[in-house]
């Protein structure tokens, strides 16, 4: 081994611990700007029709409730957020979904394991974003979705096919980063 | 010793797992969830330990207290009273989480990565010892002589010539 291979030898760990660093920092700083989720799963259902289901109405919230066959709206695409009155990233999220309403988008809601007057008073405090808001008490609906946690979005075409999932709360630059452009490829 | 050592050291995850894993497998199932036919019962926690809890990520739902877990333990118990085989259990869970609900997910090109990492890190390795050892059985050549030899070595070379004419 001549001395040159040898030094190169001896730089090759920590090289490898450089470029370890580097990827790290970057995958931390893709995370902090909320590009990049480690925990985001890719759904099983893109590209596929909603699964089947019907879901009662939330009472009292002036509403329908829907059922899969509502999402072929034909129109345009549409919104499917799941949500609970429990849950804190759900608040951070709520002007997102109340902005989006206020253009338009339809936003169909479902409440996942939630009691109904809980529900009813989280849109009385932040408003109602939604256009029909289904409940899932059992939340077994959801399972059916292939949701692991909430707030979860689903953005389907006008075909009702879903084409975006979405785990996590829609901040303001998940809605301009990927949010308005897919809308807008979808239109 | 060497060796004893070495195998030691490469069946010790093994033992661990051995004397663990039993342990931590029962740990959560709710009794008033059980089934009441034991074999079925099995059945349920033997495919529930290769399902992930999506939530937690790192544990089978067998292992999970999370409400999820608990939701999907449900649904494969469900299932398996209505008849469902085990593969009909899993496909059911796969169609709506997809791959990465198997905690045992299946050969694509996608995951190949994943399973084939380990051969080839297994491979590497054997081939740097096989490497080393053929090496190591050869005497290694002398170092390259360096300028300061060389002088030396000319020096002398032309002394003993000097020498020789004189």
């Amino acid at each position: 081994m001549t001395p040159s291979t040898r030094r190169l030898l001896l730089m090759a760990p920590f090289a490898a611990a450089a470029a370890g660093g580097v990827a790290f920092y970057a995958a931390l700083d893709r995370q902090r700007r909320g590009v990049y989720n480690p925990r985001g799963v890719p759904s099983a259902l893109i590209g596929q029709h909603a699964p089947d289901f019907t879901l009662p109405a939330l009472e009292e919230s002036g509403v329908e409730g829907f059922g899969a066959a509502d999402l072929r709206s034909g129109a345009g695409p549409l919104l499917v957020n799941f949500w609970a009155s429990w849950c804190v990233p759900c608040i951070i999220e709520h002007p997102q979904l109340m902005r989006l309403s206020r253009d338009g988008v339809p936003v169909f809601g479902i409440a996942y394991k939630d009691k109904p007057a809980d529900s009813l008073q989280f849109i009385r405090r932040h408003g109602n974003p939604f256009r029909r808001l289904a409940k899932d008490e059992p939340g077994r609906v959801a399972i059916d979705w292939g949701l692991y946690g909430v707030p979860e979005t689903y953005l389907l075409d006008r075909q009702g096919i879903i084409r975006w999932r979405y785990a996590g709360p829609i901040t303001d630059e998940v809605l301009a980063q990927d949010l308005r452009p897919l809308l807008q490829r979808y239109a | 010793m060497r060796k004893f050592l070495l195998a030691f050291a490469l069946l010790l995850p093994f033992a661990a797992e051995a004397i663990i894993a039993p342990r931590v497998a029962y740990a959560t199932t709710n009794p008033a969830d059980m089934l009441r036919d034991p074999a079925q019962e099995e059945r349920a926690r033997a495919l529930g330990r290769e399902i992930r809890c999506m939530v937690c990520q790192n544990q089978s739902i067998e292992d999970s207290e999370v409400a999820l877990a608990r939701d999907l333990r449900l649904i494969v118990r469900e299932r398996i009273v209505a008849g469902d085989s085990d593969a009909q259990v899993r496909d059911f869970l796969h169609a709506r989480y997809g791959d990465f609900v198997l905690l045992r997910p299946p050969f694509t090109w996608s995951t190949a990565a994943l399973w084939l990492t380990p051969v080839v890190a297994l491979m590497f390795g054997a081939g740097l010892i096989l490497l080393s050892r053929r090496r190591a059985a050869q005497p290694a050549p002398p170092a390259p002589l360096t300028e300061e030899e060389k002088r030396r070595l000319a020096a002398l070379d032309a002394e003993t010539r000097d020498g020789n004419r004189a």
